[in-house]
């Protein structure tokens, strides 16, 4: 592993818990990983496993359980949230998952894109947040004409675009990418994934792509962490999890990427049972009950995430059965 | 090339010069296309303009003043001379209903609006702190609600004596629970949508956030609401000098003549007939034109 001072963020056993009327509900539970600056680190997982809260935690959405942030070095978790918004809302940005949602209707394009540099810079000139503003349409790739556009005229990738341009005109190092192409036709996700990727060349930009598309995480990521009931269970390089997945959930993820072509015959790992639920989850392996590999020890020990190779953890008993 | 013409494409060019902007779809523009489209709405709308002139334009429509006493003239049945009759003291019950409309319009405005900057700025308070505030203020207005209105008005008069800040008073206490009970409804659906999520996650304060963000998106329900608190008040406030706690004789208030007139409902029944029709006619098109509303503001609703 690298030096420590590479990296942007470090999450030390981070909990999410939620109270729900049945129990306590852990979305995000004991997570711990870094983020090196500049990288974009893909996280992946099914419908509920805590991708998204964990997302909003890190951006004090949510507030969490307990655990450490640390953004260079500071802890962001537990500081109180007025330090956290005037020091570090506007390193830490979002981009939200549906474009369609999260504009207010009643604004134009141009009065959302100023909205963020007016509330963060109180006394900046009128003339000066729309010029900034307008500097950020431009860097986006919003022609000039939709400035009084209205969002609900618009299509997805164009939305898309305003809610980039809001989190860019903060001027921030991180961004938390909330599945940002999941609502979007396929040749516009590629518009919006290339528009992302030439932002971090040119701004250094560190990401954490939220996704459950697998062809979109290999496309823009740098390190993939993979999650599983709000665990983290198996992190490594983006090239390697294609090659050399070791744990089964990932490889009963990988196997559902499907391959356009009729002469591959695919063989899929197909997951048995449903989720379990991450409502007072026992201390368990919470893969064990849809894993085909599962033995008893997995049903009564949480396994811990242990690094296989440089860069590569995993959390599972028998990751060494699994290591090609 | 020969330039085609026909009839629609020349309406179109002449409709196109005359527009000096490009026509801009805004969420309030889509709603009043809606609105534009619905007849019944338009109905509503076109008598509660009419109900408004009347108001206005009381002193010039109305054949007599309200308070015009003419003994020669005295419970007379509809005529030439007195289009809806006279009454006991020979006044015009017709004159009488005109300038009625002008109290009931401007008490009813007055009612509402007070109901909504007390009951509605609670109510939005409520839904959007949550928590111990929204159940402490929500309690409060329970309480409110479980005391009768027509008890709560009697209460009021009986402290401080009849008149119009007295009935607005009541009324005003009376419809708050109800006006809370909607803002706050209005505001929680507004709180849990995406749009607010992110403009949170971009440093928008409290302030800002109720002021720029929430109002605006519940504006179009709070609206709704507000229209048919009108109707409601006029109910409310006709009820009330009917039984007598409202306003003081000889105020031509609606349900005022009706109490006049209920002592000859045998002989006389359009002393009674008249006003009430009236107090009918206004809340029906305030109801259409709420509806109306509803449906414009959210197809999604109907």
């Amino acid at each position: 592993m690298g030096s420590n001072t590479k990296n942007l963020l470090e999450i030390k056993n981070l909990k999410k818990y939620f109270q729900t009327p049945r129990g306590e509900l852990h979305a995000v539970d004991n997570l711990s990983m870094n983020i090196e600056k500049g990288k974009t680190i893909g996280v992946v997982g099914e419908s509920g496993c805590g991708k998204s809260t964990l997302g909003k935690t890190l951006m004090r959405l949510h507030t969490p359980t307990s655990g450490e942030v640390l953004y260079n070095g500071v802890d962001i978790a537990s500081m109180p949230i007025k330090e956290f918004k005037k020091n570090y809302r506007s390193n830490i940005q979002m981009i939200f998952q549906d474009p369609y949602a999260s504009l207010d209707p009643r604004m134009s394009v141009l009065q959302l894109i100023e909205e963020p540099i007016m509330v963060n810079n109180k006394g900046m000139s009128k003339a000066d947040v729309t010029a900034r503003a307008k500097d950020m349409m431009d860097l986006v790739g919003l022609a000039k004409r939709l400035e009084s556009v209205y969002p609900h005229e618009l299509d997805g990738g164009r939305r898309q675009r305003i809610g980039i341009a809001r989190a860019l005109s903060l001027n921030p190092e991180f961004i938390v990418c909330d599945e940002p192409v999941s609502a979007l036709d396929v040749s516009i996700q590629a518009q919006i994934l290339n528009l992302l990727q030439d932002l971090q060349k040119e701004r250094g930009l560190t990401y954490m792509f939220i996704t459950h598309d697998m062809s979109v995480v290999k496309h823009i990521s740098d390190d993939i962490a993979v999650m599983y009931l709000g665990q983290l269970i198996e992190k490594c390089p983006a090239n390697e999890i294609f090659k050399d997945t070791i744990h089964p959930y990932s490889q009963a993820l990988l196997s559902a990427i499907p391959i356009p072509s009729v002469h591959v015959k695919q063989e899929r790992m197909i997951l048995k049972g449903e989720l379990t639920s991450p409502i007072d989850p026992k201390a368990c392996c919470r893969f064990a009950a849809r894993c085909p590999y599962a033995t008893e020890k997995c049903h009564a020990e949480e396994p811990v995430l242990r690094e296989m190779r440089p860069g590569h953890q995993v959390a599972c008993h028998y990751a060494e059965k699994f290591l090609k | 090339m020969p330039k085609m013409h026909t009839p629609a494409m020349e309406k179109i060019e002449r409709k196109n010069a005359k527009r000096k902007k490009a026509y801009k779809s805004t969420p309030g523009r889509e709603a009043w296309k809606r609105f534009k489209r619905n007849p019944t709405a338009l109905i509503g709308l076109v008598v509660v303009c009419i109900l408004i002139l009347i108001a206005v334009f009381a002193n010039f429509i109305a054949p007599f003043h309200f308070a015009e006493q003419d003994y020669s003239a005295m419970m007379q049945k509809p005529s030439a001379a007195h289009l809806f009759g006279t009454d006991q003291f020979g006044r015009d019950i017709f004159s009488r209903i005109i300038y009625g409309t002008r109290y009931s319009l401007v008490i009813a405005l007055f009612c509402t609006i007070a109901a909504l900057f007390s009951g509605g700025v609670l109510g939005i308070i409520a839904g959007y702190f949550g928590g111990k505030v929204d159940t402490i203020i929500m309690r409060v207005m329970d309480v409110f609600q479980s005391i009768p209105m027509i008890m709560m008005a009697m209460c009021i008069v009986a402290v401080l004596g009849n008149g119009i800040p007295q009935l607005v008073a009541a009324i005003m206490f009376a419809s708050m629970p109800t006006m809370a009970r909607n803002n706050r409804a209005a505001i929680l659906r507004v709180r849990g949508s995406d749009y607010i999520e992110s403009s949170e996650a971009i440093g928008v304060g409290q302030v800002r956030m109720i002021l720029k963000h929430m109002i605006p998106n519940a504006v179009g329900v709070m609206i709704i609401f507000f229209v048919g608190f009108l109707a409601v008040s006029i109910m409310m406030m006709s009820a009330m000098s009917y039984i007598g706690v409202g306003l003081a004789a000889p105020t031509p208030e609606w349900g005022l003549i009706l109490n006049d007139g209920k002592v000859y409902l045998t002989s006389a029944p359009y002393m009674m007939l008249f006003p009430s029709m009236m107090i009918m006619i206004t809340c029906f098109a305030f109801n259409l034109m709420g509806d109306g509303l509803r449906d414009a503001f959210d197809p999604r609703l109907k």
